[in-house]
């Protein structure tokens, strides 16, 4: 079969179609979006019935998938880092249950190119005991989901594929293998297996301890981790996914004179790394990420041979790894281009011209002014962006504009604004709403609805069409749910609205409404199409 | 045969669409390919970047280490001088001239040029204007620029393209293939 150019990514989700998937659940998130889009867009995922869904948020997402599981068949979900905070508890279950069928595809993202933080996905992982699949490469990723599957159904346990914003948003060629057929529906032969109570859960806890010594066999002999010889064993060098690549990079024709180990699968593979500590003076330890393998190495003790990387800062401690930090660590001399002239300046992302939150944040910061001491809580989306305009004074996780809103206006912070979008609003918003109106908090609540989920390239939004009904039935008063557009000849009726609502002393709600820019623009070129 | 091209410009304007002709025409020649790009918050009207690796040899990081890149290729000329750190010792900047303003501290672009300027090699022209004559866009007028310098043939790249917009119709292809024939015959 000839190669296709797959991004890595893209990769997994043929991988998905081919290997006998049979739903994916999940939540967009950059940098693991292109995932799930790529098997929705795929005519071949829908000849063969497979279920592609995006679902309101990533606990409800990998519940779905447990369902599937439940059903006999090969599911998956893909999120980013930070959703998998979202869905720990079906994630630390899952694996108590030993859910067969099932990989958790989680995208970091070191360097924050579109993110939080930079949280490193294999402690959660190594936290729930499961194996773990960390590719090097687009082909890896490809075949690793085949063996995830295998490995996932042989040993009874969830896997959990780890993969970078390098890895997920970079295109290589990628052969196919011949496509598998789906699993036919079953049922668990265990009627206990899926019911943790207590008495079944010590039990099952107990089944995990027991597949541990399992999962440390299957690292030492997949294949997948390697010991690779060197002739020069005054250093030895330990890699995990792409960390391979960068070191590599830095020798020509890739011929590394050190011994490596390679790692792309967890539990770590002991063996070859007691024989590489063993025979080389040092080790050096390289993860795109936080210092996960090199914690394990060295212990917290930190005796014995020394072991650097990230937790002794011979590579910087944050930040994506690159070649040239690789270069530096091996005390290799860097190529450096010219300097960047002082004439550039910064060119941070900005809101596109003609976004409709421009308007509602004019609005917004217009009648903010007028109060010193009030506060506008953001929340993760496009809209973060009001910062640069001095729109909102916070951003933390999903969810949590409206909820902080309530926490600082029972505390007396008065106007209590919070600032959320429709998408977000559908992922978790909507419990914080329901706990403002049960404690009647003084807040406004602004809903931008954009008609899509708009900063990962516009995925339907979960709430779409159904926001006035979703804050009428939470309890909000349907008198102070207002709907505006946010349009520049519209401005005076905007801040008329908003210094009504926070005027009145309870929840309000109000929903500008005019569809994203960018997916407006999209809209209408597939209606001349 | 290898060539490290970092291409760069403002989110939103294509510049992935010209790192995707490239890298088809690569791997339909049989060569190797490794292409990076960044999606997500950083493309909402900012600074954007693709790493296109090409080669006849294994490649092995997914991006450009700095000082090693044999071609810059920018669409907009401050982003052009942004990323001149990943520029080899004999690389060379191609870059549209044409500043995209949207931001209020962007510098006079008379400075901008002198910096251009002092670069071994440069090829700065207004692609833009060359692309809005015939109805196309600036960055294919900018990758007919560059063919010269990817030792790829021009066929493979007007096969690529054909590849790729071949399902928008006829008259886009022709539009695209028309805006790097211009590129290439631009002075």
């Amino acid at each position: 079969m000839s190669k296709l150019l797959l991004l890595g990514d893209e990769a997994i989700a043929q991988a998905f179609i081919d290997a006998g998937g049979s739903a994916i659940n999940s939540y967009p998130g950059t940098p693991s979006t292109q995932i799930t889009e790529y098997v929705i867009k795929s005519k071949e995922a829908a000849q063969q019935g497979i279920r592609a869904n995006w679902c309101a948020n990533e606990k409800t997402a990998l519940e779905a998938s447990i369902g599937v599981a439940y059903a006999g068949k090969r599911a998956m979900t893909c999120m980013k880092h930070v959703g998998l905070n979202v869905c720990g508890d079906p994630f630390m279950n899952a694996a108590i249950i030993g859910t067969k069928g099932v990989i958790i595809v989680v995208a970091d993202d070191p360097s924050m190119f579109s993110s939080q933080d930079e949280q490193d996905s294999r402690f959660y992982g190594h936290w729930a005991m499961i194996p773990m699949l960390e590719p090097s490469n687009q082909q890896e990723a490809y075949d690793m989901v085949f063996y995830g599957y295998e490995l996932s159904e042989k040993m009874g346990t969830p896997i959990l594929m780890r993969i970078p914003t390098r890895l997920a948003h970079s295109r290589a060629g990628v052969e196919r293998r011949q496509p598998l057929p789906q699993n036919p529906i079953s049922y668990p032969t265990d009627p206990k297996s899926f019911v943790l109570l207590p008495v079944n859960a010590k039990r099952l806890y107990r089944d995990l301890i027991d597949k541990q010594p399992k999962f440390e066999e299957s690292s030492e002999t997949s294949g997948y981790n390697q010991y690779i010889p060197g002739t020069d064993k005054s250093r030895g060098i330990v890699t995990t996914g792409i960390a391979y690549n960068y070191l590599l990079e830095n020798f020509p024709g890739g011929k590394c004179p050190y011994p490596v180990v390679k790692i792309t699968q967890y539990p770590l593979p002991t063996a070859m790394l007691s024989k590489l500590y063993d025979e080389c003076d040092e080790i050096l330890v390289l993860e795109d990420g936080q210092p996960f393998v090199e914690e394990q190495i060295k212990g917290c003790l930190g005796k014995g041979k020394p072991v650097h990387g990230r937790l002794d800062e011979v590579i910087r401690r944050d930040g994506e790894l690159n070649a040239e930090k690789v270069a530096k660590a091996l005390g290799m001399a860097v190529a450096n281009g010219p300097a960047v002239p002082e004439v550039v300046t910064n060119r941070p992302p900005a809101l596109c011209q003609g976004c409709p939150h421009i308007d509602s944040y004019e609005a917004l910061i217009d009648v903010m002014k007028k109060y010193e001491h009030g506060r506008v809580f953001g929340d993760i989306g496009c809209y973060t962006l009001g910062f640069n305009m001095g729109a909102i004074n916070t951003t933390v996780c999903m969810g949590a504009s409206i909820t902080m809103a309530k926490g600082a206006a029972e505390m007396g912070i008065f106007p209590s604004v919070a600032v959320i979008g429709d998408g977000t609003f559908g992922h978790s918003g909507m419990t914080g709403l329901l706990d403002c109106i049960n404690e009647k908090a003084n807040v406004v609540v602004m809903i931008l609805d954009n008609d899509i989920t708009a900063m990962t390239g516009g995925q339907p939004s979960s709430a779409n069409m159904k926001l006035f009904n979703i804050c009428k039935g939470l309890g909000v008063d349907p008198d102070h749910i207002r709907h505006v557009v946010p349009l520049k000849k519209n401005y005076d009726e905007f801040v008329k609205i908003l210094e009504e609502e926070i005027a009145y002393d309870g929840v309000s709600v109000i929903i500008p409404q005019r569809v994203c820019i960018v997916e407006n623009k999209k809209r209408v070129a597939a209606k001349n199409k | 045969m290898k060539k490290d091209i970092i291409l760069c410009g403002v989110g939103g304007d294509g510049i992935v669409s010209v790192a995707k002709i490239i890298s088809d025409a690569a791997l339909n020649l049989g060569m190797n390919v490794k292409q990076s790009e960044i999606h997500g918050m950083s493309q909402r009207g900012g600074s954007v970047f693709s790493h296109l690796r090409i080669s006849s040899e294994p490649i092995f990081a997914d991006v450009i280490p700095e000082g090693k890149a044999d071609i810059i290729l920018s669409s907009e000329p401050m982003e052009a001088l942004r990323y001149l750190p990943f520029l080899a010792p004999d690389g060379v900047v191609i870059t549209n001239s044409d500043p995209f303003v949207n931001i209020k501290n962007y510098p006079d672009i008379e400075k901008v040029n002198a910096e251009l300027a002092k670069l071994k090699k440069c090829v700065s022209f207004n692609a833009n204007a060359i692309a809005k004559e015939i109805n196309a866009r600036g960055n294919m007028v900018l990758l007919g620029a560059a063919a010269p310098y990817l030792e790829i043939e021009f066929d493979e790249l007007e096969k690529a393209i054909k590849a790729i917009f071949g399902r928008k119709g006829d008259a886009v292809v022709e539009t695209n293939i028309k805006a790097i024939r211009a590129g290439r015959d631009a002075k």
